[in-house]
């Protein structure tokens, strides 16, 4: 090893991998720091082109008039009902599908783990799909978004792997106490699980505070929204130039408006990123190439 | 060695590790009749049911559901549809010319993210598995992970703020006495902008699992080849490469398995009229035709035909990768 790492051509290949990664570091940050300084800028310094990676003519202006708006609290407040209903929801599912299917001597196993891979790699599609939720009136409801999605196969098949590792021991002897299988599975079983039940929560809970589609496709009234489709509105808006207003303050304020929309949405996510992350890894580790 | 335990543990794996005789497996208890299973394990079962339930009612009835690709169906009429119509729907969009142009996007789109954004992760892993510093290694991990947890409302509105004419791309250009581009205006820049922003957002997160792999590979082999005399390059070709192979092949299945199913959310947020001819997907193109204007039987024999070509690309990946290279996902 010693030899190898002194010779010219690696210490050259170290100063090149030192430059690639930086640039990768440097390529993913860009983007963001350019919405917080265009947050934090004076409109007509944006429209003329001069906010970079530096807020021009700084301001709080736009942050106020962006809080002023209740539709953008209700909204904010939706995301976050949605989120915690629907990861609750989803993690009751998940869990108890998973620890059914984790008992090899059960009988009709294959068929239960079955139907539920089936459904990774053949869905029923766009249209029949919208055509179930409109029919079962679930339509500009919660429930649109949080029933469809109660059960991700991905996440039941991590949970799946992981309590499959558990030792059989300590069920058995439970069982042998007189201890039913609800009993096994909330006193035994998932207090065992605390780590892999924080990794699902949070897999959950960031796919259902990210997603718009859902509620963009079901929902038609503004009080009803996520956050995330408020802010479609207004990115959609903004290019189309349908809801710019006529006079060329009114577009720079909606431009503005977008960037502290956007910092406003992903802030919760940037402000825990850095104490979850290693739960997410974690997570994509025990369901490892089981994509 | 903890993560490969568990790896192993789950009996599907891709993972040829899995051809091993799983103990559990082998004391498995004598046959039971459903009576008697039933008897034994009614609280499991019932534990069952209510997920079973969702399965049956949001995937299944769904795929029952396409039947109105082939009977015609109206708006606020049988959630079946009123009368067969056979293959109507099917010849309509086989004659129909914006069809074969939506489709050609699509594999077009695909193929570039499949060419772009599947070998970058494994690149990026070698060369963060090269940084010496542990705190510099995570730093530069946790900075690449980050865009996989952005909305994609956030990373298209991101896409539209650096590519906007007063953004900093257009700066640039300004700078090197170009004129400003409009780029999510013209279709010509459509593909590339949706490859970047792909490979932006996902190459991170995708390099976890080969990060992951890499740490299992066995030190004596790198050992054994510097005896005899392998270059640092030549490591990388004879032992860290088919080390991450299985690897490698079962990610190439699953991404070739969606292949059709392109981003569509992502599109849907970053085209419009003017971007059409290159950015119009099938997903999309059946969104419009369906949700927007209301033709639901043929927006389903379009949809009908993606899902069956993705399981169709899905199940001959996996068989020619069993056959080749002896990795499979089932």
């Amino acid at each position: 090893m010693v030899t190898v790492d002194r010779t010219r051509g690696y210490r050259v290949f170290r100063v090149v991998n030192t430059i690639i990664l930086t640039a990768v570091v440097v390529v993913t940050l860009y983007p963001f720091v350019n919405i917080v300084a265009r947050s934090l800028s004076d409109e007509f310094a944006i429209r003329a082109g001069k906010v970079n990676l530096v807020p021009v003519g700084f301001t709080f202006r736009t942050y106020e008039f962006v809080a002023s708006d209740p539709t953008f609290w209700t909204n904010y407040r939706n995301t976050v009902v949605y989120t915690v209903v629907a990861t609750a929801i989803a993690m009751v599912m998940t869990t108890c599908y998973a620890y059914v299917l984790s008992k090899k001597h059960l009988k009709g196993r294959t068929f239960l783990i079955g139907i539920a891979v089936f459904t990774m790699f053949f869905t029923g599609g766009l249209i029949p799909n919208y055509i179930l939720i409109s029919s079962l009136g679930l339509k500009d409801s919660i429930w649109a978004i949080v029933l469809p999605n109660a059960i991700s196969v991905f996440n039941l098949l991590v949970m799946k792997a992981f309590f499959e590792g558990l030792p059989v021991e300590l069920e058995e002897a439970a069982a042998i106490d007189g201890m039913n299988t609800y009993g096994i599975l909330f006193r035994i079983v998932l207090p065992l699980s605390k780590a892999v039940l924080a990794t699902m929560v949070l897999f959950y809970a960031v796919s259902f505070w990210n997603s718009w589609f859902a509620a963009f496709l079901y929902m038609s009234q503004n009080d009803l929204f996520p956050v995330t489709v408020y802010l479609r509105n207004l990115i959609a808006g903004a290019t189309t130039g349908t809801s710019v207003g006529a006079d060329a303050t009114d577009m720079t304020v909606a431009t503005n408006i977008k960037s502290v929309t956007m910092v406003l949405t992903v802030i919760p996510i940037l402000v825990v990123y850095p104490f979850v992350q290693r739960y997410f890894v974690k997570g994509v580790m025990l369901g490892a190439v089981k994509g | 060695m903890s993560t490969t335990r568990a790896i192993d543990a789950s009996p599907d794996t891709g993972d040829p590790r899995r051809a091993r005789p799983d103990p559990a497996r082998a004391q498995r208890p004598p046959r039971r009749t459903w009576r008697q299973a039933l008897r034994r394990d009614w609280q499991l079962y019932s534990l069952a049911i209510l997920p079973l339930l969702f399965f049956v009612i949001f995937r299944y009835l769904p795929m029952i559901g396409n039947v109105i690709a082939f009977r015609k169906f109206q708006p606020g009429g049988s959630v079946l549809g009123e009368e067969w119509v056979g293959l109507r729907y099917v010849k309509m969009f086989l004659n129909d010319p914006s069809f074969w142009q939506v489709f050609t996007n699509t594999v077009v789109i695909g193929a570039l993210t499949l060419l772009f954004c599947f070998p970058t992760p494994i690149v990026l892993a070698l060369l963060i598995n090269e940084l010496r510093g542990r705190k510099i290694k995570r730093f530069v991990q946790s900075v690449s992970y980050l865009p996989h947890f952005l909305s994609m409302v956030i990373v298209a509105g991101l896409v539209m703020e650096m590519l906007s004419v007063d953004g900093p791309v257009n700066q640039l250009l300004r700078a090197a006495g170009n004129e400003p581009v409009a780029f999510l205006q013209e279709a010509g820049w459509f593909r590339t902008i949706y490859v970047s922003s792909e490979m932006w957002q996902t190459v991170g997160w995708g390099t976890i699992i080969y990060l992951a792999a890499l740490t299992t590979i066995d030190e004596q082999l790198y050992e054994a080849a510097r005896i005899d005399g392998a270059s640092r390059w030549r490591q990388i070709w004879h032992v860290t490469l088919p080390g991450i192979r299985p690897t490698a092949m079962t990610l190439l299945i699953l991404n070739i398995g969606t292949f059709m199913a392109v981003g569509f959310e992502k599109i849907l947020l970053l085209y419009n009229p003017l971007t059409y001819p290159t950015a119009d997907v099938i997903s999309t193109y059946l969104y419009r035709m369906g949700i927007v204007s209301n033709s639901f039987s043929y927006a389903a024999a379009i949809g009908l035909f993606e899902a069956v070509i993705g399981l169709a690309l899905v199940m001959s990946a996996n068989l020619i990768s069993r056959r080749t290279v002896g990795t499979s996902l089932w």
